[in-house]
């Protein structure tokens, strides 16, 4: 049963998770905005959140007590680690020395995750904040 | 908390890019330096950067800092002149100046503190994202 309280919870962790791993490579594309031949990269979030997340079971899902009933997914979690699935950006303007960072984009890139990671913090606190009401029953 | 190691990735970034304004600097202030006895004048001096993986595994792409790898010397002959009353001047009276182009230097020294500044605002962001964080579940 505590268990049911803390599910809600792990959606938005995980997401909150990956948005610090794409906060990391944003902040590493600038940081190489000068550096000849490196290849900026990104990730598609919703993919990625994806990928992490269907191993969660849903809320309320049945519980597999006999071999023969339908399994409802598994609960490893993946830990929301990225690698392979990064993907490579395309350059907007070509450079001579072969760089592909956009500073433009990569600027607007990091200002929009902070403030989803913002968000995704609220909803967190959100959630807390109902969870905790509802056990004090005032 | 991988959102720690973004000081490590911006952190090396801005010190790299202090190394550029400081060799900036020194080709500035050797601008009009002539050259002495030995017939050398000072050469422009350059840095180039490189990626340096700092995630806690060996191949992590998502953690890139950058570090100087070299800081070369431009070879190009400095610019002669002919000034027989110099101090300096050789036999054929010519005195032979540093090869610094103040404009190239110029324009090196905005795009360093610029990307200085860039770096530092990802910083700044990422402090704030972080104490947040800290407060997660407090209301």
């Amino acid at each position: 049963m505590p268990n049911r309280i803390t599910d809600a919870l792990d959606f938005q962790g995980q997401a909150l998770q990956l948005r610090s791993e794409r906060q990391r490579l944003i902040a590493s594309n600038i940081a190489n905005a000068d550096t000849p031949g490196y290849v900026a990269r990104d990730m598609d979030f919703a993919k990625t959140l994806r990928a992490a997340t269907d191993a969660l079971p849903l809320a309320g899902a049945l519980a597999a007590t006999n071999a023969r009933h339908i399994g409802s997914g598994a609960a490893a979690l993946s830990g929301g680690r990225i690698g392979s699935e990064l993907l490579y950006a395309t350059p907007a303007q070509t450079n001579l020395d072969r760089n592909t960072v956009d500073m433009d984009r990569e600027r607007a890139s990091f200002a929009d995750n902070a403030i989803k990671y913002e968000a995704t913090l609220r909803f967190i606190n959100g959630n807390v904040r109902t969870s905790l009401s509802a056990i004090t029953g005032q | 908390m991988s959102m720690l190691s973004i000081f490590n990735v911006s952190g090396s970034a801005a010190s790299a890019q202090s190394q550029r304004l400081n060799v900036v600097a020194s080709n500035l202030a050797n601008a009009d330096t002539v050259a002495g006895p030995d017939g050398h004048a000072y050469k422009a001096r350059q840095v180039t950067f490189q990626t340096e993986l700092m995630g806690q595994t060996a191949n992590d792409p998502t953690a890139a800092g950058v570090r100087v790898s070299t800081v070369s010397e431009d070879q190009t002959p400095g610019r002669r002149v002919h000034d027989p009353k110099h101090p300096s001047a050789d036999a054929d009276g010519y005195v032979t100046y540093s090869n610094v182009n103040a404009v190239e230097e110029m324009v090196n020294m905005i795009s360093a503190s610029r990307s200085y500044q860039n770096n530092l605002e990802v910083m700044n962001t990422a402090k704030t994202l972080l104490l947040k964080t800290i407060q997660l579940g407090q209301g």
